[in-house]
């Protein structure tokens, strides 16, 4: 069996370029939440002094991640603001002094056995580099250790535009093999793989040197075809196992790992330094020179397009992330979140999408769908206000890849009617489980 | 800065388009339009086009009076006027062409929605319907014309088609393999050249317009059935509206299933309709109505083959 997906235009401009550490901005506004789950809870006041890798957010509740300041200087202020997904958000802006001065209290971790090794994760402040923003020591409390096979480490980067995961792996290469490393020793794992998409020569045999020293670290090179980059496809395309719907990656033995995330990770059991720098790619049409650069998390778009190189013509799109499931800004004073890994700015022509006509019931969107689903009746079906349908046709396993949406030739919005029709089936879900209470009782 | 636009992702798309998945299409059906003007004359050329002018022009004038979207440059009118064209015969009088394209855009396509929406095939059940209103003129056969003589000569020579010299047992005036392959022989418009359909076929094969399944599905099914029945197999292939309605027709999107579980059963199902029609129907030919059946079962095919959404819980 083979999983469908499409080939997308790879665009990968950057490959090549180094990181670029731009100049400390002004100021920085970070938002206290840049990752699923609970925001974190603000510990500085306005005014406070702060210094670079300094606590300024402590996770609150279990699914929360603790944030810190990217810069040297003083809070300027504390205030609430709408991030890009809609929410109100708690954001600490810093006016930095330029200095960089980093904070006394940074060392490495004390790392002795997995349950040290979880708090270090969690006191970095890491969460899913790739896109997802999930933190990563929630990723790592397995209970029952004996259920890991293999950690699968996510190198496909199939986004076209993206090369910062590739800058990872071909200049942070020992990094992630420290923090495969460090996996072997506390969690006791005996299996890495390592998913890697055929259009990134270099990183791959870069990696395959590392690889050559282990015994037990394997690099899959899959083919280009998107999304072998999405968490249950690349399961599927190295350990030739489904992940069950509504499950994870765990229940088939496996946990996937950003490359980025276990570079981190690696660096930071070195060094200490929790997160709080990102190599962002700077790309897109509206880009007047694509490269990649490292910005301190809170950077705002505009500063770091500056820093950049400026852009070409006006922007009439801006990006976090790919142009597959990247999110589009509202304008470019938003700031780099920990999960950015991309920052793509787009002309008219790019930006315009194409006129949504009528559905001519061609099929491609089933039989371009990673998962099987069938965005047609699933848009049918929420149109008609059927939850019993939507849940018969499994809208909740779409990922959102926006494969049936790129092939579409009548250009219709599916992915966003699946997000519509997956919010419609958790209602039209609660309303049984409701009603099925009711009865009970 | 100018306010930036927001929508929900992805933010590429591909470079299949209505309009260019139709224009493949149009492309596919030029090589059956040379052969059918070489072999029948200008005439079929006129008949070609005033199809296809009224077919735009009834989407065109359909879409202002109902306030839609003009669709007529997505080029699906000119696909259906061509189709039409191709399933009449070269004598048909022109008013008959007009009152038959007007029923395939208004009828079958606009009242039912437009394009995607209609159930039925507009090009097949507007030859239908001009089976029934103009029996006379729709079984007027015409013989291929003498080129280099008289172009133009209006006397036809009206000479019966190959299934209908085969159904009557008329085993003289059967055309040879050649003959058919190429399609100088009296019958419809497009339908006759076996190799500029065939031609036309591959491309939409190789463009990724369409899949194989129906076509094959359909061909071999026929081709399986005449050969129980104790038929000549390549006449029954090669005769007909048989590669025309498999290749062009049975193919449509909007009225045939999807899947390709659903899309093998159709085109058996076509195959089974046709053979019935032509071996112990009435009529000499049983293309056309196969698929239209075959049409108002899609839905229900459909359900039955959807594909099943990896939910995944056990191993692979």
């Amino acid at each position: 069996m083979k999983l469908h997906g499409i080939k997308v235009p790879h665009k990968k401009n950057t490959a090549d370029s180094k990181p670029v550490r731009m100049t400390v901005p002004k100021t920085v506004t970070i938002p206290m939440s840049m990752h699923i789950g609970k925001p974190a809870k603000p510990i500085v006041k306005k005014g406070d002094i702060v210094k670079v890798g300094q606590l300024i957010g402590e996770p609150d509740g279990f699914v929360s991640s603790a944030i810190h300041s990217s810069v040297s200087g003083k809070v300027a202020k504390i205030d609430e603001m709408t991030s890009s997904m809609g929410m109100k958000v708690q954001c600490i802006t810093i006016e930095s002094d330029g200095e960089q001065s980093l904070y006394e209290g940074i060392k490495a971790p004390e790392v002795t056995d997995f349950e040290s090794l979880k708090t270090a994760v969690k006191a970095s402040g890491v969460v899913g580099l790739g896109g997802a923003g999930f933190p990563t020591f929630v990723k790592l409390s397995i209970k029952d250790l004996e259920k890991v096979e293999a950690v699968v480490i996510n190198a496909a980067e199939c986004e076209p535009y993206i090369t910062s995961d590739t800058r990872t792996m071909l200049d942070n290469s020992d990094y992630i093999f420290k923090g495969i490393d460090a996996l072997r020793k506390y969690m006791k794992v005996s299996r890495f793989i390592i998913g890697i998409e055929n259009n990134k020569k270099q990183a791959i045999e870069k990696l395959k040197e590392l690889a050559d020293k282990t015994d037990d670290v394997e690099i899959h090179v899959l083919p280009s075809i998107y999304p072998q980059g999405g968490e249950k496809v690349l399961v599927f395309n190295t350990m030739k196992r489904v992940i069950p719907k509504g499950g994870l990656p765990l229940d088939v033995g496996a946990i996937v790992i950003n490359v980025t995330t276990l570079s981190f990770v690696g660096k930071y059991l070195e060094d200490g330094i929790p997160l709080i720098e990102k190599c962002i790619t700077v790309d897109g049409s509206a880009i007047k020179d694509p490269k990649n650069m490292i910005a301190p998390i809170g950077t705002s778009i505009a500063d770091l397009v500056e820093a950049a190189g400026g852009y070409k013509c006006e922007p009439r799109k801006i990006l976090y992330g790919g142009p597959m499931m990247g999110i589009a800004v509202p304008s470019d004073a938003e700031p780099v979140l920990k999960n950015t890994n991309a920052i793509i700015a787009m002309d008219e022509k790019e930006a315009t999408p194409k006129k949504t006509t009528a559905c001519i019931g061609c099929g491609a969107c089933m039989s371009h769908c990673p998962f099987r689903l069938d965005p047609r009746e699933i848009a049918r079906a929420y149109k008609l206000d059927r939850g019993e349908e939507l849940e018969k046709l499994c809208v909740d396993l779409c990922m959102e890849c926006g494969c049936c949406s790129f092939v579409c030739p009548a250009n219709r919005p599916l992915v966003q009617t699946n997000k519509l029709a997956k919010i419609k089936l958790r209602a039209y879900q609660t309303k049984k489980k409701a009603e099925a209470e009711k009865e009970g009782k | 800065m100018a306010k930036l636009i927001s929508n929900v992702s992805p933010h590429f798309s591909g470079k299949r388009t209505t309009q260019n998945i139709m224009l493949d299409v149009i492309i596919a059906l030029i090589p059956a339009a040379i052969a059918s003007v070489v072999i029948f004359g200008l005439r079929a050329l006129l008949v070609t086009g005033v199809c296809v002018a009224t077919c735009m022009a009834a989407e065109f004038l359909f879409e202002k009076l109902c306030k839609r979207d003009n669709t007529v440059f997505d080029l699906s009118a000119i696909v259906t006027g061509m189709l039409l064209a191709f399933n009449l015969p070269v004598s048909i009088p022109i008013w008959q062409a007009v009152i038959g394209s007007i029923a395939a855009i208004v009828v079958v396509k606009q009242l039912f929605g437009g394009i995607g929406q209609n159930f039925a095939n507009p090009a097949i059940t507007a030859r239908i319907i001009m089976l029934v209103a103009f029996a006379g003129s729709m079984s007027n056969w015409t013989s291929p014309v003498k080129w280099g003589k008289t172009v133009y000569e209006t006397d036809v020579i009206t000479g019966a088609t190959p299934l209908a010299a085969a159904a009557k047992g008329q085993t003289d005036s059967m055309p040879s393999y050649l003959t058919l392959f190429l399609g100088n022989h009296a019958g419809c418009l497009g339908e006759t050249c076996a190799a500029a359909i065939i031609l036309g076929g591959i491309y939409l094969l190789a463009r990724g317009v369409i899949s194989w399944h129906t076509p094959v599905a359909f061909i071999a099914t026929v081709a399986l059935m005449s050969f129980i029945c104790g038929k000549d197999v390549l006449y029954q292939l090669l005769s007909g509206g048989l590669l025309l309605g498999a290749v062009f027709m049975a193919t449509d999107y909007a009225t045939t299933p999807s899947t390709k579980w659903g899309k093998i059963i159709f085109g058996v199902g076509c195959g089974l309709i046709t053979i019935l029609i032509r071996f112990w129907g009435n009529l000499p030919e049983g293309v056309s109505y196969s698929i239209l059946l075959m049409n108002l079962l899609t839905p229900y095919i459909s359900r039955l083959t959807r594909q099943k959404p990896l939910t995944g819980g056990v191993k692979v």
